[in-house]
């Protein structure tokens, strides 16, 4: 179940069978986990899966029952955390109240005893265009400006790692997208390894160079953004990244395509997009992947030739026209519904509540996941 | 009801058309006569009493109880109480102030044990903070009293290890009155600060450590800062009242140990000199507010007053 690889020499951070169990639950169970120099690193979970005991174990702020935290090399594990080339960018930005905005960016440098701290200061809060706000206490920044100000007093100690812990979550939508963004030009800027601890897959997907999806203290899988969307390992990662339609199938036979048998038809899935190659099987496909046609009519987009599984039979159930996209609900033979979103571009045929209808799909958009594995594992409440 | 509503509506219109002034300034009078009682009882209970004690300072002396005080600005009653009882003044401030000092080292790890490390007793032990309150302060003065007792417990003890000398004793002396003031004011200074710590986010004290503070300096850097109003208030709470406490000296200590709240007392009830009672009473005033008024400015804490 658990998926790690090891990405490109120069590794800067390597946790290797790194525990911490509390009194009577295991928080992170020997996690191996390699974080590259100055990557953008994401831990992407639900709440209560170890990410953030991870991140306080890294940060030295919790202490590891066992394993290593290896550093450049050197096990940090057992550091008190002001001896930890680390810093951190705490969940609510734990600024200090009584200090002002340059205080606060300056007290890391005071407490090393750095010299020079006006410059560097000036030059810090210039970076996170903070440079007017100097002499104000936090009270009186707003939620974006108190983030970037714990952005500035994290990184103007120059870490090796800066650790974000669910920097974004107080923020609301449209001050989070454009942080995101922002976040992201500081990381190139800087070239810190970033490792940033989330529960949001859009925002994990769109900062993140390498995300690791936690699941019960675990890594799920770890990789791309892309990869993990397109070809996700577990039920778990395919459907708390995104949306995914898990169909119950039986391997009939593995070559360079696995063959399956779904409720009758027969699919053919490329055999490195198959976690499992016999036994029962649950072919997943994404919605966006899905097309839809009326009953008994070819499939095929424009300009492809290409001709996948067709699946005969369905009713469409429930219609949700989103705007950009409609989303269908269709009820198969079997009895599951699969949910389709179709792009409104003008080149598909709209459908209501009772059509008859085919679904298709191409062989590549596929993957296949171990029939053991909970169908539901990983959904949004 | 009806004329709320219709003040709202004059209100709205008034501030479309012509300015209707009357309601509105009808609705601020409402908070006004909301304070009156408050007003009244301060104007009986302290302004006419203070007032009244700052005239009766500057009675002639050779009046009396019987014959009447007649009202001649005295105001050299202030000089003859500053030279009569000077030692007495300082000696309040002194035993004040170590008490105070004493007091802050006894409750600030109390407080802080009960604000973040006692988990589930933090309630019981809060309530053994108060658990005193529940008798009198004479009497539990008086319990002191024989704690330190010539025969009692503690001065065997002390006798046995050799830190008190065989004729030595506590009982009526400056340890004894001082011992009192702290035990007795303890809890003023506990309260405070322990809401002040309890209020203290402890991701701040995380933040300062991974920000290269040790434990000792993120204490120094961030929970000390951000305790220091109830520092300040619990001084207040203690010193205050310390210096013009006159129990603890009446009963732990003897005239040598005086201070100015027993000389007020005997001045007031016993020789009946009450101008000389009452310019002691606006000096030790005074001079208390002066000093609280400096040590707040100094301590930063300017939101307490």
């Amino acid at each position: 179940m658990t998926e790690t690889q090891t990405p490109a020499a120069g590794a800067q951070l390597s946790l290797r069978a790194l525990t911490k169990r509390f009194e009577k639950f295991v928080a992170v169970d020997a996690l191996d986990l390699d974080v590259g120099a100055g990557q953008f690193f994401a831990l992407l979970g639900p709440s209560g899966c170890g990410k953030t005991t991870t991140l306080r174990m890294i940060a030295g702020l919790e202490e590891p029952t066992s394993g290593q935290i290896l550093l450049g090399g050197d096990d940090i594990a057992r550091l008190k955390p002001y001896k930890r080339p680390v810093n951190t960018v705490f969940q609510n930005y734990a600024l200090f109240p009584h200090l002002n905005i340059f205080e606060n960016v300056a007290f890391g440098l005071r407490r090393r005893r750095i010299g020079n701290v006006k410059p560097k200061v000036d030059e810090m809060l210039e970076l996170v265009q903070l440079g007017a706000m100097a002499t104000r206490k936090p009270s009186q920044l707003s939620g974006g400006q108190q983030q970037r100000v714990a952005l500035a007093r994290a990184l103007i100690n120059q870490p090796r790692i800066l650790l974000l812990d669910e920097p974004l979550g107080a923020l609301d939508l449209k001050l989070r997208r454009q942080m995101q963004l922002e976040l992201k030009r500081i990381q190139t800027e800087v070239g810190i390894t970033f490792i940033h601890v989330t529960h949001d897959q859009e925002e994990a997907m769109t900062m993140a160079d390498t995300i690791a999806v936690m699941n019960n203290g675990v890594v799920e899988q770890l990789g791309g953004p892309t990869e993990l969307y397109d070809n996700p390992a577990t039920t778990f990662v395919s459907n708390f990244l995104g949306q995914s339609n898990l169909i119950r199938g039986t391997v009939k036979t593995a070559g360079a395509d696995v063959v399956v048998d779904v409720h009758g038809t027969t699919a053919a899935v490329p055999a490195d997009r198959a976690r499992v190659t016999s036994g029962d099987v649950w072919v997943g496909v994404r919605p966006e992947k899905v097309e839809l046609t009326a009953a008994g009519q070819a499939a095929g987009a424009p300009g492809t030739t290409q001709t996948g599984t067709t699946l005969a039979g369905g009713v469409v159930a429930e219609v949700a026209f989103i705007g950009v996209s409609t989303q269908y609900l269709v009820e198969m033979p079997w009895g599951q519904q699969l949910t389709v979103f179709v792009q409104n571009n003008g080149a598909r045929d709209d459908f209501r509540p009772g059509d008859p209808v085919d679904v298709h799909w191409r062989g590549e958009h596929t993957f296949l996941l171990d029939a053991a594995q909970d169908a539901h594992a990983g959904e949004e409440e | 009801m009806s004329a709320v509503v219709g003040g709202l509506t004059d209100a709205a219109r008034g501030t479309a058309t012509t300015p209707t002034p009357t309601p509105i300034s009808r609705r601020k009078l409402t908070g006004y006569f909301l304070l009156l009682p408050a007003l009244a009882w301060l104007a009986i209970f302290f302004a006419v009493p203070s007032v009244q004690l700052m005239a009766t300072s500057l009675y002639d002396r050779s009046g009396s109880l019987e014959y009447g005080y007649e009202m001649t600005f005295a105001v050299g009653n202030y000089p003859a109480a500053w030279t009569a009882y000077a030692t007495q003044f300082g000696r309040s401030f002194m035993y004040a102030g170590i008490a105070t000092v004493l007091a802050i080292f006894l409750a600030y790890p109390l407080a802080y044990a009960i604000a973040f490390r006692a988990g589930r007793f933090k309630h019981l032990m809060l309530v053994l903070v108060i658990a005193p309150f529940f008798t009198s302060f004479l009497v539990r003065t008086l319990a002191w009293n024989s704690i330190l007792a010539d025969n009692g417990f503690v001065v065997g003890s002390l006798k046995t290890i050799g830190i008190l000398p065989e004729d030595g004793r506590l009982l009526a002396s400056s340890v004894a009155v001082v011992a009192g003031l702290t035990y007795n004011f303890l809890p003023f200074m506990v309260l405070p600060l322990y809401a002040s710590l309890e209020k203290i986010d402890l991701r701040l004290v995380e933040a300062a450590r991974d920000l290269y503070a040790n434990g000792f300096t993120a204490f120094r850097k961030v929970t000390l800062p951000l305790s220091l109003p109830g520092l300040v208030a619990g001084t207040l709470l203690t010193f205050i009242p310390a210096s013009g406490d006159y129990i603890n000296s009446q009963l732990l200590g003897t005239p040598k140990q005086a201070m100015i709240g027993n000389v007020i007392d005997r001045n007031f009830l016993v020789i009946l000199d009450y101008p000389m009672a009452a310019a002691c009473s606006v000096t030790l005033m005074v001079a208390i507010v002066t000093m609280v008024l400096f040590y707040v400015r100094r301590s930063g804490a300017e939101e307490l007053l």
